[in-house]
């Protein structure tokens, strides 16, 4: 049995405290009313923005003093338009960087337990020894999915009147918005809201009873009850692929209304698939390191090494691909997505690239490293934060636009999220015995070599 | 000195593998092991080298890479910029897109092929080679250990027989 040692439990707790005051520190700072953001846009531009302006519109003449004062209203009136816009992105900073924190963490649980599930079914010999392991990660599933359902509730509701993360959520931009519009029989809040309750209940229902069924089966005395999580996990994973892309559809890409893109479930689950696998590698090394987990061999962390490789290459693949049709083709309204984020996000667009494409396909391509307990925290530690980046990429965009920052909101979101998901699953592997007795394939996971 | 090598004949791999494992065990030399099909460690057993054919691949790749991305810079950015559809011609980066599939196809084309090229040359194999089968059992069902006698014939006689062998042959080659 696993206890949770002290020190990391105080870890984890002075990760969720300081994440809560630089969460609170977010919401608090971020401007209230039009005047806050008029001298925020003052100081910023030092009024190089009105004054280039005002230079267009200085009358050379008499003649033209008539159209010098139209172009003052309609000066004022842009000036006023653009205020309105900041406020919206400043307001949207600390609820949109809480939001990539919270689908990140909860994604990331996700993908371990579509790893977890596809396990089961494939038979696989190797991970047995793991289950605990990944079972463990997938406690912070429940928790996860609450928080999110909230914030979704809070957004849906505009509780607060605070953010505009789902700008479709608000009638007045679907009154003007002809092509938000027409999707309001879909994107309406409703609808949107029954289907994320479906989608979150579901899962956890599946995490629930497999973990369940897989604990019993340690008492059994035949397979009843891993036959019934085989069967049980192939049902699954029909439900989540596709659950997976409607998820995908409603709460990434409904932040850009006007947008779609065909692959993008695919492309989202690559992404949190990826992370997934590396943290059970991540969370394997430390367990082992701490002399929890026997049964493991360098051999098991090299299959989870390949994998985290694999899925890195794919992930790639997906981004690519997505980028580079709609870059070739460059119709206007597709092609909007990518020049907002390269003009705006050129590091973090191309920065989520190197880190979670050229930087582990150098190191992992080596077989000897992808069994160096160091090698692999290093390129898990990039692989994660590269994918942080990339949700960040995805989200941030259409709701802050060029406002972004990686500052104290976002940095405090993730250490508040990091420091509840490491409470949550080292909790949880106190919980039940690290290596699963009657297991079919124990025997020939614990042999496993490669 | 006489060229004797004692061909010792199994017909099973665990068998066979004792044997490899009992005969670097005496410090007799092992000159070839021929086998019907891959025996799982029989490399380890026999204390053979790594193979570097992975890193051969790599560079290989890399190589390719450079070709491709060589190839489509001089073709479409330096020799003859034309604007084909309003895609951007005047950096290498700017159309680079469009020139990843290309890269990818390089770079995969060059690994494979020059690291098979690399394999048959490393192991003598072509097309009108005359196979080197010592026996015509060993591609059917018999495993064939070849070890190098130097004046100690008997003795290595009776240590084979030992190690199971369904068959000690001693041959005088050429």
């Amino acid at each position: 049995m696993y206890t949770f040692s002290s020190k990391l439990k105080t870890f984890s707790f002075v990760l969720m405290a300081v994440g809560l005051l630089g969460i609170g520190y977010g919401f608090l700072t971020a401007p209230k009313d039009l005047q806050e953001v008029e001298k925020i846009i003052a100081s910023e531009t030092h009024g190089g923005h009105g004054e280039a302006k005002h230079e267009v519109s200085v009358p050379a003449g008499e003649v033209h003093a008539e159209i010098g004062k139209t172009n003052e209203v309609k000066e004022a009136a842009e000036h006023k338009e653009h205020t309105e816009h900041v406020l919206h992105q400043l307001q949207n900073k600390p609820w949109a960087s809480l939001y990539v924190a919270c689908i990140f963490f909860m994604l990331l649980s996700m993908g371990v337990l579509a790893f977890y599930a596809i396990q089961q079914v494939a038979q696989a010999g190797w991970s047995p020894v793991l289950f605990r392991v990944m079972q463990g990660i997938t406690a912070y599933l429940p928790v996860g999915s609450v928080i999110f359902f909230i914030i979704l509730v809070v957004c849906g509701l505009n509780i607060f009147h605070s953010n505009s993360l789902f700008i479709w959520l608000d009638p007045e931009v679907v009154a003007h918005d002809k092509i938000i519009a027409n999707k309001s029989g879909y994107l309406n809040f409703p609808f949107w809201i029954i289907r994320a309750a479906i989608f979150l209940i579901g899962w956890n229902l599946y995490r629930y009873f497999s973990r369940k069924n897989c604990l019993a089966q340690d008492q059994a005395s035949d397979d009843l009850n891993y036959k019934k999580n085989f069967k049980m996990s192939a049902a699954f994973l029909v439900f989540f692929i596709v659950t997976e892309s409607i998820m995908s559809w409603d709460w990434i890409m409904s932040i850009d209304p006007h947008w779609s893109s065909t692959l993008f479930g695919w492309y989202v689950f690559a992404s949190f698939f990826v992370s997934g696998i590396t943290t059970i590698a991540l969370i394997s090394l430390y367990l082992k390191s701490k002399g929890y987990l026997e049964n493991v061999n360098t051999s098991h962390i090299h299959d989870l090494a390949k994998f985290m490789f694999g899925f890195s290459v794919f992930w790639t693949y997906l981004w690519f691909s997505q980028f580079m049709l709609i870059w070739y083709a460059n119709i206007p309204e597709e092609i909007t997505y990518f020049v907002t984020r390269i003009q705006l996000y050129n590091l973090p667009f191309f920065g989520a690239v190197v880190m979670n494409f050229l930087f582990p396909i150098l190191i992992l391509i080596n077989t000897d490293f992808k069994r160096i307990t160091w090698i692999l925290v290093m390129a898990g530690t990039v692989i994660l934060l590269g994918h942080y980046i990339d949700f960040f990429n995805m989200i941030m965009p259409g709701t802050v636009g060029d406002r972004w920052f990686i500052g104290i909101s976002e940095i405090a979101s993730v250490l508040f999220f990091l420091g509840l998901f490491i409470y949550v699953v080292f909790t949880a592997l106190t919980k039940a015995p690290l290596l699963p007795k009657r297991n079919p394939f124990i025997e020939e996971s614990k042999h496993f070599h490669y | 000195m006489s060229n004797k090598v004692i061909y010792a004949i199994y017909n099973d791999d665990d068998i066979l593998m004792d044997a490899v494992k009992k005969t670097k065990a005496a410090h007799h030399h092992i000159e070839e092991v021929f086998t019907p099909f891959p025996v799982h460690g029989l490399d380890k057993a026999m204390g053979l080298a790594p193979t570097r054919l992975a890193i051969c691949a790599f560079i290989y790749g890399l190589l390719g890479l450079a070709f491709g991305t060589w190839m489509m810079d001089y073709i479409m950015i330096q020799d003859w910029p034309q604007d084909i559809g309003g895609k951007p011609s005047f950096s290498y980066i700017d159309n680079m897109p469009a020139f990843v599939p290309i890269m990818f196809e390089e770079t995969v084309f060059f690994a494979a092929h020059l690291m098979v090229i690399t394999f048959y040359m490393r192991s003598k194999l072509w097309p009108f080679k005359v196979a080197e089968n010592p026996d015509v059992r060993t591609t059917d069902d018999h495993f064939l250990m070849e070890v190098a006698v130097n004046d100690n014939e008997d003795e290595l006689i009776s240590f084979f027989q030992n190690t199971g062998a369904v068959e000690v042959k001693v041959i005088v080659k050429n």
